[in-house]
């Protein structure tokens, strides 16, 4: 129980740097080509914005 | 790991943002572009026709952030090639005609879906971290509780938008929104892999917490396109994303597991 305990933790703490990586940038595509307000994002990601419900403008 | 992860994420991504590209383009891009002609005044729909005594101007100051910014200039009666009042003039015909257009939807998808991808194969991580597998059943069901996240809940308070719908401040929705997306996701993990009645209830509660707070409402509906438009537009985003959400969950469960770690 501790054993299996501890190697859980251990394949926890190991992943936990690759997984917060992946968070921060799948929210930060998310983030530019869905909410970024520069006008020439705006224009260019504009049709995908609507179709994904994302609040456009 | 993160290797593993990463490329994962951008071909489930990318062939999931192709899927819904073309989609977009057999299901919505003709509905978008009927709905630009009413914003721009090329059609009028007869209820919003000025004729009938509808008064533009108590929506239009619900449509934009910034009211007192020469709204004046913005009038749906003008034919086509009106420029909008509202400061980020969109003549939504970039340079390159609708080829470039497209191009440009096909880029943005594929961007958008890698991006949900990432977040998807982060939950994949987690969960194998902690001594669950991801099969096939589990990714379609992963990707559905991600459309349901990001899109499905998000909608039943700011439903996807035809272009030209008045809508409250960008601003709070924006906000409204990342608060649905964060609280449905995390309400849905609990639910599904927390222990315990307090946990499901605390994903329950945590499911209608956006609703019960509400989202940014316009004053009174204004919307210059035909009911039927914005219906048939917002049905059609929606099963698109169910569809491409479930492919995405899918394949990435696939790629996943037949990687080592």
């Amino acid at each position: 129980m501790t054993i299996s305990t501890t190697a859980k933790t251990t394949a926890l703490s190991k992943a936990f740097g690759p997984i917060l990586m992946m968070v921060v940038l799948g929210s930060s595509l998310m983030f530019v080509a869905g909410h970024a307000q520069s006008a020439a994002l705006h224009d260019a990601a504009h049709d995908v914005r609507h179709a994904t419900g994302f609040p456009c403008h | 790991m993160f290797k593993r992860m990463f490329v994962s994420a951008v071909v489930a991504g990318g062939v999931a943002g192709f899927l819904a590209a073309a989609l977009h383009f057999a299901f919505l891009q003709d509905r978008l572009l009927l709905a630009e002609q009413y914003e721009s005044g090329a059609l009028i729909h007869f209820q919003a026709a000025p004729a009938m005594g509808h008064d533009h101007a108590a929506g239009e100051s619900a449509d934009h952030d910034d009211a007192a910014n020469g709204e004046a200039g913005h009038d749906h009666s003008t034919p086509q090639g009106a420029v909008d009042g509202d400061g980020h003039s969109h003549s939504h015909e970039p340079s390159g005609g609708s080829l470039g257009r497209n191009g440009l939807t096909v880029m943005f998808d594929v961007l958008v879906y890698v991006g949900f991808a990432m977040l998807l194969i982060a939950g994949f991580g987690a969960a194998e971290a902690t001594g669950r597998r991801i099969g096939a059943l589990e990714g379609i069901l992963w990707g559905l509780g991600g459309f349901a996240a990001i899109q499905l809940a998000p909608a039943m308070g700011l439903a996807p938008e035809l272009p030209g719908t008045p809508a409250a401040a960008l601003g709070a929705r924006q906000v409204w929104w990342w608060m649905t997306v964060l609280c449905t996701a995390g309400g849905l993990g609990l639910l599904a892999y927390g222990r315990g009645m307090a946990l499901a209830a605390a994903g329950v509660a945590l499911l209608a917490l956006p609703h019960l707070i509400g989202a940014p409402e316009a004053d009174g509906y204004a919307g210059v396109a035909p009911p039927e438009l914005a219906a048939e537009f917002a049905a059609r985003a929606l099963g698109i994303g169910a569809i491409a959400w479930a492919f995405l969950g899918w394949f990435a469960s696939r790629l996943w597991s037949d990687k080592p770690a």
